[in-house]
């Protein structure tokens, strides 16, 4: 069974429509990445997954059980990283790590999931003298502190470091090793390329194109070659580049110059998006 | 991990929280003591026909007004703020049930009431030479203190729920604080200087009851006299703040939200 099952979600604020059918499909174990620009309605498709809001349409399954109703039980299999909470400001990380830990049946023990977001150092310290990214790391230790089956990530890496944010996705990547499923929102696409195994990209509450990050919006389907002829700067776009380059050594063409680069996610994901509009 | 046990648990929390906010410590135990030392010093060369000092009747009528700010303004200023920062809706993505988080609240609010009456107590025997009661009134404090602090916690938690930001709680809170307690007497010396018809409205809210209690318990059986009725009317103080506390119940119930929209 998959551990989060969606068709035809929708949902209304005063009239506005910003979720608008959506359906997706992830797997167990398995690391979803749903990308978009502001506003697409990746919070509250991930809100109403959380239980946090109500559908206005649409089903809606998550680990066997409608979010909507989900129980106590429920809520011990799933753990949530919020993205703007700056609650406990006056515990210690220890304390607030400590005392969501005792909500769950069998938790991590605090002192190794503190370890494991690199706060060691900080566990004495009050919330409140975090910095923003201490602060996020702090969520992502009280998400995964019950060990979860199914973790919602919105927007987690938020004002990181690059180092902060490459130790991050480590975690999340160790996470995904001891089989958690993971749901990740974001707007770094160069995360959902490091993390997900598969995406679906989000715009106006629809869902535009699901795939994996090679896959996505059918593929990279041309290849950009450049170079310097006659120290004139040159470039084509082709379907498969071998032809052209062989055709280039034969000729009088700079070949220290060569560049071939292929779409990132990024020019997918653009193209998409701009496509939409 | 039950209900009960997680509900000391937030209580514990609660608690520290309030502890290590120094500014929030100082204002909720040294303004309605200020206030008593105000009231008492500039009355408290009034006597009554009974020989009881001004000054001993706002030590016992302000026992009222410090379970106003510390059950009804610390409840709804407190869970606008939780609703605000985000603690409401971390603790809704836990296996923690409402009733827990609002028994934590409630250890809070207990615990500061309780210390709160300690301090008006103890300002009204030291400084005012209050007679401390005998054994039967203390049984009468003892439902009066619980039956006020449970409604004014649950009407904290109801008027929350109309708060749209926690920093205007406190600027909204006040206002049925503060006239409340001029209304009802708190502040105003015997009770019966005001117009018939202001006390008339002052007996719908629970505010002038829990004062009339508190004067019961700490002052001398002839100051009934004092009272709007001329008795002290303990079966309808508990009357009227037992219909006060189903009402902010039925309204928590009404009116709990997990997060700041629906």
């Amino acid at each position: 069974m998959n551990a989060i099952e969606v068709r035809g979600l929708r949902k209304s604020y005063r009239g506005q429509e910003v979720v608008r059918g959506i359906d997706l499909e992830v797997a167990r174990g398995e690391v979803f990445s749903l990308l978009g620009p502001n506003g697409a309605g990746k919070t509250t498709t991930t809100e109403i997954l959380e239980g946090h809001r109500k559908r206005d349409g649409g089903e809606a399954r998550v680990l066997g059980a409608d979010p909507a109703t989900g129980g106590r039980e429920w809520r011990a299999r799933i753990g949530i990283v919020l993205q703007d909470a700056d609650d406990a400001a006056d515990l210690t990380v220890a304390e607030m790590v400590r005392h969501i830990a005792g909500f769950y049946p069998s938790p991590r023990p605090v002192a190794e999931v503190i370890d494991l977001v690199g706060l060691a150092e900080k566990s004495k310290s009050r919330i409140r003298q975090l910095s923003g990214g201490q602060r996020r790391r702090l969520d992502v230790a009280l998400g995964i502190v019950g060990r979860p089956e199914l973790l919602f990530l919105d927007e987690p890496t938020t004002g990181f470091d690059p180092q902060a944010r490459r130790q991050f996705w480590d975690l999340i990547r160790e996470l995904a090793a001891e089989g958690t499923t993971i749901m990740l929102t974001t707007h770094y696409l160069e995360e959902a390329e490091a993390l997900a195994d598969r995406l679906a990209v989000l715009a106006e509450g629809r869902i535009l194109a699901e795939g994996t990050p090679t896959t996505l919006g059918g593929g990279a389907k041309t290849t950009k070659v450049s170079w310097r002829e006659g120290g004139v700067l040159k470039t084509e776009q082709v379907e498969d580049p071998t032809e052209l380059i062989r055709k280039l050594v034969a000729t009088e063409a700079d070949l220290r110059t060569l560049t071939v680069t292929r779409p990132t996610l990024e020019d997918v994901y653009l193209n998409l998006i701009k496509g939409n509009k | 991990m039950s209900t009960v046990s997680l509900g000391a648990s937030r209580g514990h929390v609660e608690l520290l929280q309030f502890l290590r906010d120094r500014t929030a410590v100082i204002f909720t135990f040294a303004f309605p003591a200020m206030l008593l030392l105000l009231f008492g010093t500039i009355f408290g060369d009034q006597y009554t026909d009974a020989g009881v000092s001004a000054s001993n009747v706002f030590s016992a009528s302000m026992i009222a007004y410090g379970i106003l700010s510390t059950a009804f303004v610390t409840m709804g200023a407190g869970l606008a703020m939780d609703r605000e920062d985000g603690t409401l809706k971390r603790l809704h993505g836990t296996p923690i049930t409402a009733t827990s988080y609002v028994l934590g609240k409630l250890i809070l609010v207990f615990a500061l009431s309780i210390a709160e009456a300690v301090v008006l107590i103890g300002v009204g025997v030291l400084v005012f030479d209050m007679d401390l009661p005998d054994a039967s009134h203390w049984v009468t404090f003892i439902w009066l203190f619980l039956l006020s602090v449970t409604t004014c916690s649950l009407l904290g938690m109801a008027v929350s729920g109309i708060v749209k930001h926690a920093r205007t709680a406190g600027a909204i809170l006040n206002v049925p604080v503060v006239a409340l307690q001029f209304i009802s007497g708190v502040f105003i010396y015997p009770v019966t200087q005001l117009p018939s018809w202001l006390i008339q409205v002052a007996s719908i809210f629970p505010v002038k009851w829990m004062a009339q209690g508190f004067r019961y318990v700490f002052l001398p059986d002839v100051m009934k006299d004092q009272e709007p009725a001329g008795q002290w009317e303990l079966g309808r103080i508990a009357l009227v703040l037992g219909a006060w506390a189903v009402i902010g119940l039925v309204l928590c119930l009404m009116t709990f939200r997990w997060s700041r929209d629906k």
